[in-house]
Order: structure tokens, then C-alpha cells, then sequence
């Protein structure tokens, strides 16, 4: 579904992603854990181009997306992005959030985008928050409706950029529980975070990335229970 | 006693005599048409200056420098003439609409960089939210951004209008009769420099003072998605 080859990313002299090669499977739900600045948010980012790279290519559904010509925008449609601090749109009530996308993009009637929506806001358990603005709700809450308006574009694939990073410990869990139900769906889903606990769980695979290269790849056991890499080691030590 | 009466006097003279406050009544007139004119193009010149200083293109940058460069760098009472005399000689429109076309070129260079910084105080990540839904950068810009910005413009755009409003009293030097022209002739005809210079003054601030009620009405309006 998802194939990078060769990608390297710097910014100006700091070289962020060194050679990254990888392949994501349709249903995988692969979690990129490492230490700051390992390049796993840069790598999330050059999925769907809101970071070009310098060189190598991004393969998703049998189509190279980094190269000239290719409609970025129709690319990006099936694929949701949640970001570490929301962005949602302050000035459209939790409901206009969710619909402009499929409604400016001819992809729904406002009609159909409301359903959409109201069905969306009862998976995230807000569905009592349609009518309010971003400003009147939590962390946790805000999140839960950035999944939301991702999802009203019926992506096939989700990224996460460290989604529960910014939010209070307490407001934590209804997020994961969201991102759990998804995947539980069948959702293919790309997640970056620090939640050890979530990665074990729900991920179908780990990729421990260090030094803008990914170290080691394999499933929550093997890289929890029994890493193989000297730097993975180093750092589930730390985090576990 | 007798102060009052000569006040009386002069105010006769000077704005009920000869239907000399119809002179004013229409020089409200002309002010408010120019004024509101140029503020509407000067916002249309504004954006368009402040998209092109906001481009990833040199040409473009370069257009937008080059524009604000010359009207800041230029006296408002000699663009107006050059519009008037040079540039729109030969155009037989109304002299207003030419006024009000010379002072939104001016108001477009200020207005370009209101709007410019409004658009760049909006956080990059709501362009990204936008566009990793799959909207291009101009549904973006129109959709998300700009609406945004528009808060933060407002304040500062309403300054400027009440800046054009002001600056629209040299419009006697095409020959339009607006507020400051009309004191002007009554000073002239009646020898009294007192009343219809202080009149002037007091109807630009009662008009102003008017549009600053209303522009903090509307802000309250655009801010209504902040309230917890």
C-alpha cells in the first residue's frame, strides 16, 4: 500500500532522514517509536508530501507521489492526517470542521456529510459537541474530533503524528481508545508516539527509528520482549 | 448677552444663510462615496499585492515590493493628481469615481500589509490540517486561512478606512466639493474662519466616531468563536 524507497530528508545542513526503506501492508498498523529527533515525525510527514523529499520515492496504491505531475491533492485524500497539536479550524463549530473537506471537494452533499458526520461523532463518543467551537472543548476532545474530521474523507490510510503528545495524562486515554476502535476496524494506520503502551498493543508492527534510519522492525514482541538492536535496547530502558 | 448673539449671528451666516449647510449636507455626501469606494477597492488592491508578496514567486515578490514601495515613498496629494490629470485625462468617468480610484491604489499599498502579516499570524498548522484533506493551497487560503486572518486584520483595517476617510479631504485639489471644500468656500464667502473650520472638524469626527461603533460592533460578530 505504502512503499518508500531510498528516502532522505535534511533541513538546510541537518540531516533528518538518512536512507529509509519500508513497505506498509493494507490492515497493518505499524507505530514508529525512537528518541527526539530520530526522524519518525519528518517520516510521517514525507507519506503524504507536507514534507517534499530531497530524494528517493514515495509509492502509495502502486503510484510514485513524489514526482512532477501527480495530483497531490487527490493523493492526500485518502490519506487522514492527525496532528500532535489538533488543528482544527477555530473558526467552524465542531460539525463545519468535519464537513468542509468532503463538501468543498464535491466528495458529499452537505446532506450527506452532516449523516456523515453525526455517525462520526457518535464512534469519537462527542456527539453532543456538533455545534461547539474548538475553543469550548479539552484536549482530549479536540483530538478525538481531529480523528474524526480526518475520517469524514473516508482515507484508506491514517497517520498519526504523536496524536496524545500534547494532551494531560487523563485525557490520554479516550484518545488511544478512538485510535484502538480504528484499528480494530481494519484501518491501515501509521502511528508516531511515545505510548509504549499502545504500541504493544494495538500495533501490528514496531519500528524503532534512531539517528534518521530505521534500526529495527518487528512485531511488539519481538521488539519489546527481546530487541535486538544495541540502540533499541538503550532506549526501551529508558522508556519501559 | 451680547457674546451669544454675535455666536447666533455668525452661525446664521455661516450655515443657514444662502442653504450654505447643503453645501456641507453634499460634501458629506462626496466625502463618504470616495471614502467608501476606495476603501472597498484598496481592499481588493490590498489582497491582491499581499498574495503577491506572499508568493514563492521572485517575479511576483518583486511587483509587490515595487508597488509599495512607490506609494509609501509618495505623497497621497501627488498621486491623486497624477491619477487625475495624467493618468485618467482623457477618461470622462465621474470625478469621484477618479478620486476614489487614486486613493485606493494608495490604501492598497497599507492595506496589502495589513492583510499580509494577518495572513502570516495564522498558525502554519491550520494549512497543513487543510491541505492533508486533500484541499489545494487556494481552497485552503480561502476556506481556512483567510477567514482567520480576518480577525486579525479587522482591527487594523478599520484604522486604515478611518485613515482614508481623513485623507479623502484633499480631494478639492481635482475640484470635488467634499466636507473640507465645502468649510473651505463657506470660510471664504463669510470672512469667518472660526465656525466652518470647527463645523468641518466636528462633522469628520461625528462621522468617524459613528464608523468606529460600528467597526467594534462587527469585530464582536467575528469573534463570537472564541467565546469558552
Amino acid at each position: 500500500m505504502i512503499d518508500v524507497k531510498h528516502l532522505k530528508k535534511s533541513f538546510n545542513d541537518l540531516e533528518v532522514l538518512s536512507d529509509i526503506n519500508e513497505t506498509i501492508d493494507e490492515g497493518e498498523v505499524v507505530v514508529v517509536i525512537g528518541p527526539s529527533g530520530s526522524g519518525k515525525s519528518t517520516f510521517l510527514r514525507c507519506l503524504n508530501l507536507l514534507e517534499t523529499p530531497d530524494s528517493g520515492e514515495v509509492w502509495v496504491d502502486n503510484e510514485q507521489i513524489n514526482v512532477p505531475g501527480v495530483d497531490v491533492n487527490r493523493v492526500r485524500q485518502k490519506m487522514g492526517m492527525v496532528f500532535q497539536h489538533f488543528n482544527l479550524f477555530p473558526h467552524l463549530t465542531v460539525m463545519e470542521n468535519i464537513t468542509l473537506a468532503p463538501v468543498k471537494l464535491g466528495k458529499m452533499t452537505k446532506e450527506e456529510a452532516v449523516k456523515k458526520g453525526k455517525e462520526l461523532l457518535a464512534t469519537v463518543g462527542l456527539s453532543e459537541k456538533a455545534d461547539a467551537y474548538p475553543a469550548q472543548l479539552s484536549g482530549g476532545q479536540k483530538q478525538r474530533i481531529a480523528i474524526a474530521r480526518s475520517l469524514a474523507m473516508e482515507p484508506e490510510i491514517m497517520l498519526f503524528d504523536e496524536p496524545t503528545s500534547a494532551l494531560d495524562p487523563e485525557m490520554v486515554g479516550d484518545v488511544l481508545d478512538v485510535m484502538k476502535k480504528l484499528a480494530k476496524s481494519g484501518m491501515t494506520m501509521v502511528v508516531v508516539t511515545h505510548e509504549m503502551g499502545f504500541a504493544r498493543e494495538v500495533g501490528t508492527r514496531i519500528l524503532f527509528m534512531d539517528g534518521g534510519l530505521v534500526m529495527e522492525s518487528g512485531t511488539p514482541e519481538q521488539i519489546f520482549d527481546n530487541p535486538q538492536n544495541e540502540r533499541t535496547q538503550l532506549f526501551l530502558s529508558k522508556v519501559l | 448677552m451680547a457674546l451669544f448673539a454675535s455666536f447666533q449671528d455668525d452661525f446664521i451666516k455661516c450655515f443657514i444663510k444662502d442653504d450654505r449647510y447643503k453645501l456641507l449636507l453634499s460634501g458629506i455626501g462626496v466625502t463618504i462615496k470616495v471614502a467608501l469606494l476606495a476603501a472597498i477597492l484598496g481592499i481588493i488592491i490590498g489582497f491582491l499585492i499581499a498574495l503577491c508578496n506572499l508568493s514563492k514567486k521572485k517575479g511576483l515578490n518583486l511587483i509587490g515590493k515595487i508597488y509599495t514601495d512607490i506609494i509609501r515613498g509618495t505623497p497621497s496629494v501627488t498621486q491623486l493628481m497624477l491619477v487625475y490629470f495624467v493618468v485618467f485625462a482623457s477618461v470622462r468617468w465621474e470625478k469621484w469615481v477618479i478620486a476614489a480610484i487614486a486613493f485606493s491604489i494608495n490604501s492598497g499599498a497599507y492595506v496589502s500589509e495589513i492583510i499580509r502579516a494577518g495572513i502570516l499570524s495564522v498558525d502554519k498548522g491550520q494549512t497543513e490540517a487543510g491541505r492533508s484533506l486533500g484541499l489545494n493551497a487556494k481552497q485552503t487560503m480561502m476556506s481556512i486561512v483567510v477567514p482567520q486572518a480576518m480577525k486579525n486584520i479587522f482591527p487594523a483595517l478599520g484604522n486604515e478606512f478611518i485613515t482614508l476617510i481623513k485623507e479623502t479631504a484633499i480631494v478639492g485639489y481635482v475640484g470635488l466639493v467634499d466636507i473640507q471644500k465645502a468649510g473651505d468656500f463657506i470660510k471664504s464667502a463669510t470672512y469667518k474662519p472660526f465656525l466652518p473650520l470647527f463645523g468641518t472638524a466636528v462633522i469628520y469626527f461625528v462621522l468617524i466616531k459613528l464608523l468606529t461603533i460600528g467597526l467594534a460592533k462587527i469585530e464582536a460578530g467575528l469573534r463570537k468563536s472564541d467565546v469558552r
